[in-house]
């Protein structure tokens, strides 16, 4: 079952490169938070499966936590910031 | 009984995995921003729910109280990113109208 969750925390890895390339090349700001977002909310299961790698999961389930937290007032911190920002709407066709 | 458990752990592990790919490749193929968020701000969630509640099965195959107040705080989680997701997307929403981003039509596509 260990072998099982280390393929399943790769996997996961893999399919965090996906928002990873809307972060780098998303035409606007606001494109590149929901790729944060989406790879924020990818962590916190990869966190829970390499506590159950290292046999502490007591431990790593505060540490996913505190990660949600966090990826959640980044997030809403990020979106209050960036809403009086104008030309959004012309740089998403530069691409 | 063991192998039951065991089953039904890797079942709902993979289904999340399935979900989590699903909002990815969504994020990654959908032509606008607000159409965007529509794969990030539900199957993200789905996805954990799913996830927790495989590890969840996997972890209460010994059954004590160490690991049902383990399993516990693992939902207090599923419950914390099921009020913060939501709220998160439409934060996100909002920034987005308001700094004056329209929305993707097929006629200004073609201009």
């Amino acid at each position: 079952m260990t072998y099982f969750f280390s393929c399943i925390a790769v996997a996961l890895c893999l399919i965090m490169v996906l928002p990873l390339y809307r972060c780098l090349f998303g035409p606007t700001v606001l494109d590149r938070l929901v790729g944060v977002n989406a790879i924020g909310s990818k962590t916190v299961v990869l966190l829970l499966l390499i506590g159950y790698l290292y046999g502490r999961v007591d431990m790593f389930v505060d540490i996913a936590l505190a990660y949600a937290f966090l990826n959640f007032v980044a997030v809403l911190a990020a979106s209050r910031y960036f809403h009086k920002r104008k030309g959004l709407y012309e740089e998403s066709f530069m691409e | 009984m063991h192998i039951l458990i065991n089953i039904a752990a890797v079942f709902f592990l993979v289904m999340g995995l399935v979900f989590f790919l699903g909002g990815a490749v969504g994020i990654i193929r959908m032509p606008d921003f607000y159409s965007r968020l529509h794969p990030a701000g539900k199957l993200d969630t789905l996805g954990i729910f799913a996830m927790v509640t495989g590890l969840v099965i996997y972890n209460l195959h010994h059954f004590s109280l160490e690991t049902l107040l383990l399993s516990i705080k693992m939902f207090l989680i599923v419950f914390f990113v099921f009020l913060a997701s939501p709220t998160a997307t439409h934060s996100i929403v909002d920034a987005g109208m308001r700094a004056g981003l329209r929305p993707w039509t097929q006629k200004k596509k073609k201009e």
